[in-house]
């Protein structure tokens, strides 16, 4: 099992529509409760990786899983060539961990065409998973593009009023990247096969060693790149966030924020910085500019809204340039930080899209000013809505706090720390923003009499919720647990960066000699 | 001239022409059938014309590998040939399969119709084999003259008439000037074959400068380009696909477009090839044009069988781009497309057809409001191709791009390819709106008048098998379209 443990995992979504599609359209307890079931066995398949202690000896790719797939002779060759490590661990575990989550959400909001609502969920998934864990760019592009389709369904058919505009621009802004990333990709290929390097497909392991020319490498980061700061999304490519967030059912915001935008981060992480490391000390500068104004009008834009749930869209782009600095630092810390900043975003976010979810259900609206005194009516929401919104300011004690401490301080200790005196003042404006709002809606007297029939959280929203509620003390508390498996990879990352091109970066930490031995194919 | 008389006699290679000798053999006995069987039911010769193509695509195949030169030289069914038969074979078994309610929904129950399509298709198949222009210009019109009685069959319509009028006329030019093309060619190298064409460009590196030449080769092209309704030989396009009737304008956009490919191909590869530089930028030009053109216009139709005529336009271009790549993955790259488009083309079409009401006023963007819930299978087989069109993966419709910007890219134009991924996003908007529509639209209509008819269901589920498996296992067709190159 272990063998094909990703393939498993990746796929037993997919093979859950299969049964779904024989399960009565109008039996929508039947069809939520089985979505439910598949989503948590593919939790389940997936648990062995967390609790896996190769991840903190080695920082290679384990549970490879490598088969030929498309091979024409000397044209061109695919591969299916999985594989996972510490920095993709997390957020697959993620992944897996949050979509059972919404699909408990949806159990009262979504009545309309259940059936098509859990084959997108279920579809996504499995297009999530599939980015994160292939190592072939091609496999990966499908994978990426495979995300795009569900995703374009929920918010077009189960979103708000406003659907049909947010889900054509979000489907159009992310696929103009992907193009763009797709040329990019034919190229790295043939410069590839036509400078006889050795090759594996489209395997970044091999195409991370290739030698390309500064300016090949300039204008593929920016091809890359700009895919991915598209998906994060990075100022000033970030309009179509808000909209497709405002406008998407519950489910879709939480899987849009907790997983889709780390697509973008990792990518960075993943593709464009290691395969493109000369072009880097060219963009840092840029990108981590592009970073800052990103925390600071994220910020600005989100504490004006008077919808919550646009709020909280604003919010994920502000907790994203966090992410971002924290990466371009390139150093272990920086990393570190928004690798874990990653998945506490997902964590707290994703919350908050569950929270306003909540109230939605209750009043049908989402307007800061209808609110009021809710505190009152509903002790345990308010109870669980501060924890979240602490977590999402990063108050110590946190996971947020964890994550944003790490990606100021990498900053700080590397070429960008004026980038990031301007940043910390995002984590004072998103104190701001956060408890303003929690003040607005929770406190106060009731003085909106519709707020007076407000039920608090049933049992099933608060296990909804319990579950994230232990992660947000968890990584806060002891977040060694996370980053003691994903430091061997992170710093197998920055060996390769920086073992091909000019230092922008002093590594901190003494870089184990062994992570630069790279494992052979099959384990 | 004797001589040359005595030559082709001996080099009579009926194996070589056998696939068309056998399909047009089994269309006129199909005519005569037609002439003796009650006016009205036109079911039997649907079926028996299903079985004249499959006779004649395993006669086809039997060259596979196995190539027949004949005629002193002017057939060559090859692979290549047997590659683009077997497409238009495709084309045309698909096109007659979604062809019978059809023509009885819209009153013309006529079964001349069906040889015609067969004779559209040895047209097909003599262009693809043809080596020498003659025998091309001899397919050519053999297709043509039957595709023009096919776009006007709804007589008493006039949108119809008008189609077939335009594009006979429209046809009849590009004809005259493929003609012309192949007269001053034989004037200034004294031959109408191919390979002697090119040996005589070998033999002359000034031909570029030859006037007289550069003449003859552009009209030539221009007969070609405007088959393939290249950008800006276009314009017939749109109102005769409107206006024919609607089987015949999903064939017409995949079978005799990839005959017009095959010969376009063959002439320029082989006949031209010492002309590369030159006609690559020329093909650069003429596929950007095609692709913009295509997509640009498409964005603001309303109208869905007129929108998947400019689509097909673009689609011409993206095809066009494999042939300035001018290498091994972009020629192959183009018949991988071809059968794609195909099957993705054509399957749009039969789901069109089968939501069309009488007359087909309610095939607009409005017309689809709520398919996708009303009639959920036919919805999600139509957002299939539509997402093929699209080119997303894991559909067909992205491998055969991906292995055109392939090919583009290997042989350097980076910037062709940026333009023609480019080129797909602009496409995505006007496939997307079709979505729109079916899905996140509360249905206006309830389709009731949609019954779903054994033939076309078929045509259109060897569609969706087609795209599907094309996407996600391309490797044996490419490895065919890899050998079927030049």
């Amino acid at each position: 099992m272990a063998d094909y443990l990703l393939s498993i995992m990746t796929f037993f979504p997919l093979l859950g529509i299969l049964v779904l599609l024989f399960i009565p359209r109008d039996n929508g307890g039947l069809l939520k409760g089985f979505t439910l079931v598949v989503s948590l066995a593919t939790f389940a398949i997936s648990l062995p990786l967390a609790f896996d202690n190769v991840f903190t000896t080695s920082g290679g790719m384990h549970y490879r899983e490598f088969y030929e797939w498309i091979n024409i002779g000397n044209f061109f060759q695919m591969n299916y060539n999985l594989g996972v490590d510490g920095i993709s661990l997390w957020l697959v575990m993620l992944t897996t961990f949050i979509v059972p989550i919404t699909v408990l959400s949806t159990w009262n909001a979504v009545d309309k065409n259940i059936k098509g609502f859990m084959a997108m969920l279920l579809l996504l998934e499995t297009g999530m998973l599939g980015a994160f864990i292939s190592l072939d760019l091609f496999l990966f592009y499908i994978f990426w593009e495979l995300m795009l389709i569900p995703m374009y369904f929920l918010i077009g058919i189960w979103g708000g009023k406003n659907r049909i505009y947010a889900a054509v621009k979000f489907f159009i802004y992310t696929a103009v990247g992907s193009l763009l990333m797709l040329v990019a990709i034919i190229f790295v290929y043939y410069y590839a096969v036509q400078s006889g390097a050795p090759m594996n497909g489209f395997g970044i392991q091999e195409l991370y060693k290739l030698d390309l020319p500064y300016n090949a490498q300039f204008w593929l980061f920016l091809a890359f790149g700009f895919s991915f700061a598209i998906k994060v999304p990075m100022f000033p490519l970030h309009t179509w966030l808000p909209d497709a967030h405002t406008e998407a059912p519950t489910a879709g915001s939480v899987i849009l924020a907790a997983v889709m935008l780390k697509m973008g981060t990792y990518g960075y992480v993943r593709f464009a910085m290691p395969l493109f490391p000369d072009a880097l000390p060219t963009f840092i500068p840029y990108l981590a500019f592009l970073s800052v104004v990103g925390i600071i009008y994220g910020s600005l834009v989100a504490m004006m809204q008077d919808d919550i749930k646009k709020l909280v869209a604003y919010s994920s782009v502000a907790h994203l340039g966090f992410v971002m600095l924290g990466v371009f630092a390139m150093n272990l810390q920086g990393l570190a930080g928004g690798m874990i900043q990653m998945v506490n975003h997902g964590i707290s976010t994703g919350a908050l899209f569950l929270i306003v979810g909540f109230l939605y259900e209750r009043r049908h609206t989402r307007l800061i000013t209808e609110f009021g005194g809710v505190a009152t009516k509903m002790p345990i929401f308010a109870t669980i809505f501060m924890i979240i919104t602490f977590s999402s300011i990063g108050l110590p004690g946190t996971n947020g706090f964890v994550g944003e401490f790490l990606a100021l301080m990498g900053a700080f200790q590397s070429s960008l720390r004026w980038y990031a005196v301007f940043a910390t003042s995002g984590v004072i404006l998103a104190a701001v923003y956060m408890l303003w709002v929690y003040q607005r809606v929770m406190f106060g007297k009731v003085t909106n009499p519709e707020n007076e029939k407000l039920k608090d959280l049933s049992a099933r929203e608060i296990i909804i919720m319990l579950p994230l509620l232990l992660f947000v003390f968890w990584i806060g508390v002891a977040p060694n647990t996370f980053l003691s498996k994903m430091n061997p990879a992170m710093e197998q990352i920055l060996v390769q960066m920086n073992d091909k091109k000019v230092a922008v970066v002093e590594v901190q930490q003494p870089v184990v000699a062994n992570v630069l031995e790279i494992k052979s194919i099959v384990d | 001239m004797e001589n040359l008389v005595q030559e082709a006699i001996q080099n009579v290679n009926l194996q070589a022409i056998m696939p068309s000798l056998v399909l047009s053999g089994l269309a006129m006995v199909l005519l005569m059938i037609s002439v003796f069987s009650k006016r009205g039911s036109t079911t039997h010769v649907a079926w028996l014309s299903i079985v004249a193509l499959v006779i004649t695509g395993l006669v086809t195949l039997t060259g596979w590998n196995n190539p027949q030169a004949g005629f002193a030289g002017s057939v060559l069914f090859d692979n290549f040939a047997t590659f683009f038969s077997m497409i238009c074979i495709v084309a045309a078994a698909l096109t007659i399969l979604m062809s019978d309610d059809y023509l009885r929904r819209e009153g013309y129950p006529v079964s001349e119709y069906y040889p015609l399509i067969l004779f559209t298709t040895a047209g097909a198949m003599w262009m693809a084999s043809g080596t020498d222009l003659m025998t091309i210009f001899l397919g050519l019109e053999v297709l043509s003259v039957s595709l023009y009685v096919l776009a006007g069959f709804f007589r008493n319509q006039t949108r119809s008439n008008e189609a077939g009028l335009k594009y006979f006329f429209l046809g009849a030019f590009s004809t005259g000037f493929l003609l012309y093309g192949v007269a001053l060619l034989y004037g200034v190298t004294g031959t109408t074959k191919i390979d002697g064409i090119a040996a005589y460009v070998q033999a002359n590196p000034d031909t570029a400068l030859n006037t007289m030449f550069i003449a003859g080769g552009l009209l030539l092209l221009v007969g070609f380009l405007f088959k393939i309704a290249a950008a800006p030989f276009h314009m017939w396009t749109p109102d005769v696909y409107q206006g024919a009737p609607t089987p015949i304008t999903a064939f017409m956009s995949a079978g005799p477009k990839a005959a017009a490919f095959a010969a376009l191909m063959r002439v320029t590869i082989i006949g031209l090839d010492g002309l590369q530089s030159e006609l690559t930028s020329l093909f650069w030009l003429l596929a950007v044009l095609t692709m913009t053109i295509g997509n640009f216009v498409a964005l603001s139709q309303k109208d869905l069988k007129r929108m998947l005529a400019y689509s097909s336009i673009s689609h011409a271009g993206y095809a066009l781009v494999g042939l300035v790549a001018w290498n091994a993955i972009g020629l192959s790259a183009i018949l991988f497309y071809m059968l794609v488009y195909t099957f993705m083309n054509l399957g749009a079409f039969a789901v069109l057809i089968l939501i069309g009401k009488k007359g087909e006023d309610n095939l607009t963007l409005d017309g689809v409001a709520g398919l996708g819930y009303k009639k959920p299978i036919l919805g999600i087989v139509l957002t299939i191709f539509l997402f093929s069109l699209m080119g997303l993966p894991p559909t067909a419709g992205f491998t055969g791009k991906f292995y055109i910007f392939a090919g583009a890219i290997e042989a350097g134009y980076i910037w062709l390819a940026i333009l023609g991924v480019m080129n797909s996003a602009v496409s995505l908007y006007y496939y997307l709106r079709v979505i729109v529509q079916m899905y996140f639209r509360d249905p206006e209509e309830d389709f009731n008048w949609v019954t779903i008819n054994v033939p076309t269901a078929i045509s259109i589920a060897v569609s969706v098998v087609g795209v599907l498996y094309l996407g996600l296992f391309p490797n044996s067709l490419m490895n065919l379209a890899k050998m079927a190159g030049f």
